[in-house]
């Protein structure tokens, strides 16, 4: 078979960088860096899945068109994200619903 | 007719129930979706004489909203979105690349029985109380205050979406990895390419609205509050969700429809098609750029002009691969040999009325005009310009074309032609008319009208008895060409496609031996096999092709 | 089509047929991360709208279980990459042993998730008539601690003042919870019938160099799920943490 093993030690090296991983999304989310918490949750959430998909998914070792769906799942994901925000984040009060306090509204 | 073929292979019913054969799954998406044809067809007859007068007698106002409702529910996801894909591409995408089947054959029948299942739902929430929201399913009239059978229908939306991906999934898998030795993607025929970029949007837009419509059912019926202003929801993201995957359906529904044009014209001006990797390209352009262009259908939402904008260029831009196409399919018919066979008809009516349906979507992408168009009978014409004066009519002109590798048979070609120009003249007479209503006011959704429209209302009611008898005149002959047709012969046309190259009807197993291919795709030139002999049938020198 | 040995009629060869199936894996998981994409784009609208009820309805989640189920998860990728491995290699005994341990963590995944929610439900966290944010911080007897309870129900009443209606909109969060967690926990679910077929089919030694691609496609789906919860983990848990 023409296919390429990757070697078991690569794998527990992975998981070692994914479990340092999800012990710093944790510490950052304790402290406190304002509009900068979501963008390192993300971020490491990231990392962490570019390192499941190239290396336990193998895709570093798999067909270009393997690849281009990866690539093309995540740029329509992002497409739709980033033109959605777009018209929420230009219209007035930024889209938000502003509904009068009324708790008991919820007994429809 | 070969001896043994693919529909006497094996016999009973449960050799079709259970088939595999992606022809025979072609055969059986056909006739589910000429059921559902005829299930919307009978909405738009009731549609149109309710509009014969002013303030209609047919219907009650409410009953009116379930008409056009459903009408466009059973249209667009029964019919439409698989028509041309799951009979036609079904059918043909093996044969055309030189493999045995689909990659994944269960799973191609598995399709259609989860098409089957949604339908179901469907028409389980038409018998029992009917539909009334759009099939738009805006909310929080749908996930909250409408009184019709919501929940079934956008449970059977929700599980017909996955029919349409498993499809996708096949063609771009098979498109993929089982062509013939030779078969490189540039030799591919354009119907392919149509398809593969078909499938790009089933599979990246398809669930999006799965997972929306997922959403606005346990809205309705948990009473959650997502897209409930009451409780904090938003109805703006459902309409975001939902024209995500809603836009590019208008490509799915389009896309396949051109690549029957661009097999069709080839054939019938008997050259090479102009401009080929173009005419390919141009389908993954708009596969694409029809992603970035949804909220178009919201200008009216309070969009600010800047994501207005945004919005209306990238909907110019989604135009020029349409336009390019067209100009392609013009150039080939330039210093071609023309045959004025009915699929040559279909053809050329698809291009003219593609045209005014692509051109009036323009007007409605402008924003200073949208604001008057927006919600009125304008827009009504246009989409149906592009999917019955276009879509449909690839479908049907694409029936014809490979009728007689599908049946072994020919259709009667005078009968044929007259019922493809009674099609075309009842297509304008039907909708023509509703550009002016929409320019004039005439609002859509409504169930009455001021009296001063009443003439052009009339005028689009005859048109469509017209159309009516236009689409039922092929169903009565095709059924009895089956068995009274000529028989065809591999390559009637004759064409340069690998499935003509092939039985007529195929085996199962559609070829004989694995083809090798070492020609390029319409070479109508060099195919000395097609037995075109000049001084009796002209060919004419390739032109410009790439 | 029929099937001479593991070669099924429409391929050519074994070697197309893996191509095939794995591709056709990829691609399926691509619709995927479309269909989760629509929640987390309803999510992101949402915590944008209303940070305070999603800070506060995030405070109410246990980070301990979910920490742990973020270990576990990642883990069982580890052991269903090592099936894969093992497979290719030969060693038919560990596909099964690695098989089994991939479910076994799955397993306690969903265990873990069954107790969060049942939590969820005796605190009236439940989108619906009961729901209430105030519940537990009313009643400390069901938090960890008194100073725990004291703690909620100051931050309650500080994300209230910024946010009258922070009741409705605390619904809205639980309900992307329930419904991302759900449907993450149905993939699972799913993941788990795969691995007990191929557990069935590796104990009859049918993995091996040759023809293991079941194997490596389950793979595929099962390290899908957990990248789902990667991101699910810090987006649903860890909101506002600092406060």
């Amino acid at each position: 078979m023409s296919e390429h093993i990757v070697s078991p030690k690569i794998y527990l090296a992975i998981f070692g960088t994914l479990m340092l991983g999800t012990f710093l999304t944790v510490v950052a989310a304790y402290r406190d860096l304002g509009q900068w918490n979501i963008v390192v949750a993300l971020a490491i959430a990231t990392f962490k899945a570019t390192l499941v998909v190239l290396y336990f998914m193998h895709a570093r070792y798999s067909p270009k068109r393997t690849q281009l769906v990866v690539i093309c799942a995540v740029f329509w994901l992002a497409i739709m994200l980033a033109l959605t925000l777009s018209d929420y984040t230009t219209r007035q009060h930024e889209g938000r619903i502003i509904t009068p306090s009324a708790a008991h509204s919820l007994s429809v | 007719m070969p001896r043994e073929h693919y529909l006497n292979a094996t016999y009973g019913i449960r050799s079709w129930l259970l088939t595999t054969d992606h022809k025979r799954i072609a055969l059986l998406y056909l006739a589910s979706v000429t059921f559902f044809f005829f299930v919307g067809g009978m909405f738009a007859t009731m549609i149109r004489i309710h509009l014969l007068t002013p303030n209609g007698y047919l219907v009650s106002p409410e009953t009116y909203n379930k008409l056009f409702t459903m009408h466009g529910v059973a249209m667009i996801f029964f019919f439409l979105i698989p028509s041309i894909p799951a009979v036609l591409g079904n059918f043909l995408i093996p044969l055309m690349i030189g493999a045995k089947d689909l990659a994944f054959p269960k799973i191609n029948l598995l399709s259609w029985y989860i098409y089957l299942v949604g339908g179901s739902f469907v028409l389980y929430s038409f018998a029992t109380g009917g539909l009334d929201t759009g099939w738009t399913f805006y909310t929080p009239l749908s996930s909250v205050y409408s009184n019709s059978a919501v929940t079934p229908a956008v449970i059977g939306i929700f599980i017909n979406g996955f029919s349409s991906i498993l499809t996708g999934l096949n063609f771009i898998v098979t498109i993929h990895t089982m062509r013939a030795p030779g078969m490189t993607w540039f030799r591919l025929p354009l119907f392919v390419w149509a398809h593969y970029a078909t499938s790009i949007i089933f599979i990246l837009g398809t669930p999006v609205i799965a997972i929306t419509l997922l959403l606005a059912g346990l809205e309705r019926m948990f009473h959650l509050g997502f897209f409930n202003p009451a409780l904090g929801g938003d109805p703006i993201l459902f309409q975001h969700l939902f024209w995500f995957y809603s836009h590019p359906a208008v490509y799915i529904m389009i896309l396949p429809a051109m690549g029957v044009i661009s097999e069709i014209i080839p054939t019938f001006a008997r050259k090479p098609i102009f401009g080929y990797a173009f005419i390919a390209g141009s389908s993954i352009a708009i596969a694409v750029i029809g992603f970035f262009v949804w909220a178009h259908h919201m200008f009216l939402t309070g969009e600010s002009t800047f994501a207005a904008l945004a919005f209306s260029f990238l909907s110019y831009l989604v135009a020029i691969p349409s336009a390019v196409k067209v100009f392609n399919w013009a150039s080939t018919l330039y210093k071609g040999s023309i045959a004025w066979d009915t699929p040559m008809l279909y053809a050329m009516g698809f291009i003219g009325l593609f045209l005014i349906g692509g051109l009036t979507g323009l007007f409605l992408a402008c924003l200073g005009l949208d604001i008057h168009l927006h919600d009125t009978y304008f827009v009504v014409a246009h989409f149906h310009y592009i999917m019955v004066g276009g879509a449909v009519m690839g479908y049907v002109g694409g029936l014809h074309f490979w009728w007689p590798k599908i049946t072994g048979k020919l259709y009667p070609e005078f009968l044929a032609r007259v019922a493809a120009v009674t099609l075309f003249i009842g297509f304008n007479l039907t909708f023509f008319p509703q550009f002016i209503l929409g320019y004039l006011g005439m609002p859509r959704r409504y169930h009455n009208y001021p009296p001063e429209f009443q003439v052009l209302n009339v005028m689009s009611t005859a048109g469509a008895s017209i159309l009516a008898l236009g689409y039922l005149l092929p169903m009565v002959y095709l059924i009895w060409s089956m068995r009274y047709g000529q028989v065809a012969g591999p390559n009637p046309w004759p064409a340069t496609g690998l499935e003509w190259k092939t039985d007529s009807p195929p085996l199962t197993e559609n070829f004989h031996v694995t083809p090798e291919v070492t020609w390029e795709p319409y070479d109508f030139k060099n195919r000395q096999d097609l037995g075109l002999v000049a001084g009796t049938r002209p060919l004419a020198p390739a032109h410009g092709d790439d | 089509m029929h099937r001479t040995g593991e070669l099924y009629g429409q391929f050519e060869t074994l070697e197309q047929q893996k191509d095939t199936a794995s591709f056709g894996m990829w691609v399926f998981l691509a619709q995927e991360v479309l269909f989760f994409g629509g929640l987390f784009m309803a999510y992101t609208v949402n915590r944008r709208a209303y940070p305070w009820a999603f800070g506060a309805g995030s405070s109410t989640l246990d980070l301990t279980l979910g920490g742990a189920n973020t270990v576990v998860l990642i883990l069982s990728s580890l052991t269903m990459a090592m099936s894969v491995w093992a497979a290719q290699v030969g060693k038919k005994r560990l596909v099964t042993w690695m098989l089994i341990a991939t479910l076994g963590l799955g397993t306690v995944f969903l265990g873990v998730k069954v107790v969060e929610y049942k939590q969820k439900f005796d605190h009236h966290l439940i989108p619906g008539h009961g729901f209430d944010i105030r519940y537990v911080s009313q009643h400390p007897e069901l938090a960890k601690n008194p100073e725990e309870a004291a703690k909620e129900a100051e931050e309650l009443d500080k994300a209230f003042a910024k946010d009258p209606d922070l009741n409705a909109h605390a619904q809205l969060y639980f309900s992307l919870y329930f419904g991302m967690t759900g449907l993450h926990a149905l993939h699972m679910i799913v993941g788990a019938g795969l691995l007990l077929w191929l557990i069935a089919e590796s104990i009859g030694g049918r993995y091996t160099p040759k023809y293991n691609t079941p194997v490596e496609t389950v793979g595929l789906y099962w390290h899908f799920v957990d990248i789902v919860w990667i991101y699910l983990f810090p987006l649903l848990y860890l909101i506002d943490r600092h406060n």
